[in-house]
C-alpha cells in the first residue's frame, strides 16, 4: 500500500484495464452510471449515462461521505463500514471500498436491484483489487528503477507562473 | 497525495486552506471561484451551517492549464475552523499536498491563531507527514482593518519555518491569488523532485 506522501499514479493500460471491468460491471447490474474516486476525492475513471453528472462534485462528496463514515467507525470501535447505501425515490447510490484504497460508486434505478448490485460488486472488486495492486507494484518499480521520470522533471518556475496568466 | 493520470494526461493535486475560525478561508475560495473563468472551474461546494460556518469543507475544483502536456489540476478545500470540529479537520488534511494557513490579523485573534497552528502541525505529523517539508505558505488577512498586529510580530509568532507569507484582504481579493500561486508553486516543485 501506498504511502501518505507518495503519488497515485494510473498508466494507460491499466486504466484501459479498470475501464473494461467497469463496464462489465455496469452491464452486469443492470445500473446507470459506475465511477471510481480515489479516498482523497479525485475521480479516477468514470461509465454510463455520465454527461448530465458533475462528476467531479459527486468524486469530492463522496469521498468525504466516506470519510465521515470511517471516522464514525472508528468512535465506536469499527475498522471501517465497508459498504454504504443511499436510497432515494428513484435512484440509489452504493458505495463500497476496493483494496483499501478506492472507492467504487454504483448509481442504479428500479432497473436493477440493492441485491443484485451487491452481489455484482462483490464480484468485480476482486478484479479491481488485483489491478490496483499491480498498479502500486508498478509504481513502486518505476520510482525504484528511476525509468520513468516525472513529467514534472523539468518544470521550470516559468512554466508555473505561465498557469496563472 | 497528488494523483498522475498518464491515461488522461492529467495531475491532480490537493490544497487545504487552514485556520482559526472566521479567518477568511472561505471567503479566499469564494474570491478565486468568482474570479475564474467558467471553463476553468467546476462547482464550488460549501458543506455549511445556516449561519455559513464552514460545517465540514468547501470544494473548489481549479483546472489551471497544461505543463508540459498534462491538464493540472487544483483541488482547495477549507477546514472548519471552529475548535470543536477536529474530527473533520483531520479527515479533510488526509492526502494533502499543499497547506495554506490563513491568520487572522486582528489583535483579538492572536491566540486563536497560534491554537490553530498548533492544531494543524498535531494533524499533519498524527497523518505522518513531515511538518518541516510539506510545502506550507501563510497568509495575513484582513489587512484591512484597524486593530491589526503587524506583521513583524505575527510572523515571529507563526512563521518559524521562514516559510512565503502574504498579506491579504480576502474580502477585497487582495493577496488571494498570489498565495494561491506561492502554495502552487512550492506543489509542483515539490512533484519536480518526485514528491
Ligand atoms: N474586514 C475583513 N473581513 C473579512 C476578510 N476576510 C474575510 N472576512 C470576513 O470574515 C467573516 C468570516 O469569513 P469566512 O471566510 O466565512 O471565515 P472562515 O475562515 O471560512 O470561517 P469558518 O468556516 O468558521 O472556519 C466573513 O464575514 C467575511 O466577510 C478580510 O480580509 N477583511
Ligand atoms: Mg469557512
Amino acid at each position: 500500500m501506498l504511502g501518505p506522501q507518495s503519488s497515485l499514479v494510473m498508466y494507460d493500460e491499466e486504466y484501459q484495464r479498470i475501464l473494461v471491468l467497469l463496464e462489465k460491471l455496469l452491464r452486469e447490474s443492470n445500473s446507470k452510471v459506475i465511477f471510481l474516486v480515489d479516498k482523497n476525492g479525485q475521480l479516477i475513471a468514470a461509465t454510463g449515462e455520465t454527461a448530465h453528472l458533475d462528476t467531479t462534485s459527486l468524486a469530492s462528496l463522496t469521498a468525504g461521505n466516506i470519510a465521515a463514515t470511517g471516522g464514525l467507525a472508528k468512535l465506536i470501535g469499527e475498522k471501517e463500514f465497508s459498504i454504504l447505501f443511499h436510497e432515494g425515490e428513484k435512484d440509489n447510490i452504493h458505495i463500497s471500498i476496493v483494496g483499501g484504497r478506492v472507492i467504487l460508486v454504483v448509481i442504479f434505478d428500479q432497473r436493477s436491484s440493492l441485491g443484485l448490485v451487491r452481489l455484482r460488486v462483490k464480484k468485480a472488486s476482486i478484479d479491481l483489487g488485483t489491478v490496483f495492486q499491480e498498479l502500486v507494484d508498478k509504481t513502486e518499480q518505476e520510482a525504484i528503477s528511476g525509468n520513468a521520470p516525472s513529467p514534472f522533471a523539468e518544470i521550470t518556475d516559468d512554466d508555473i507562473d505561465n498557469l496563472f496568466n | 497525495m497528488s494523483f498522475i493520470n498518464y491515461a488522461s494526461r492529467e495531475i491532480n493535486c490537493k490544497i487545504v486552506y487552514y485556520g482559526p475560525g472566521l479567518c477568511g478561508k472561505t471567503t479566499n475560495l469564494q474570491f478565486i471561484y468568482n474570479k475564474t473563468a467558467e471553463e476553468s472551474k467546476g462547482k464550488m461546494i460549501s458543506l455549511a451551517t445556516e449561519t455559513e460556518r464552514t460545517l465540514f469543507f468547501d470544494f473548489l475544483p481549479l483546472a489551471l492549464g497544461e505543463i508540459r502536456g498534462f491538464k493540472t489540476r487544483f483541488h482547495l478545500y477549507t477546514v472548519p475552523g471552529q475548535v470543536f470540529y477536529d474530527a473533520s479537520r483531520k479527515l479533510i488534511l488526509k492526502g494533502v499536498d499543499g497547506v495554506v494557513f490563513v491568520a487572522d490579523s486582528q489583535e483579538e485573534r492572536f491566540d486563536a491563531n497560534i491554537e490553530s497552528l498548533e492544531n494543524l502541525k498535531d494533524n499533519l505529523e498524527e497523518q505522518g507527514f513531515d511538518i518541516e517539508k510539506i510545502p506550507f505558505v501563510i497568509q495575513y488577512n484582513k489587512r484591512d482593518l484597524p486593530n491589526v498586529s503587524s506583521i513583524e510580530e505575527l510572523s515571529a509568532l507563526l512563521n518559524e519555518r521562514k516559510v512565503p507569507e502574504l498579506e491579504a484582504c480576502a474580502m477585497s481579493g487582495e493577496g488571494v491569488f498570489e498565495t494561491l500561486k506561492a502554495v502552487a508553486k512550492l506543489v509542483l516543485n515539490n512533484l519536480k523532485k518526485g514528491g
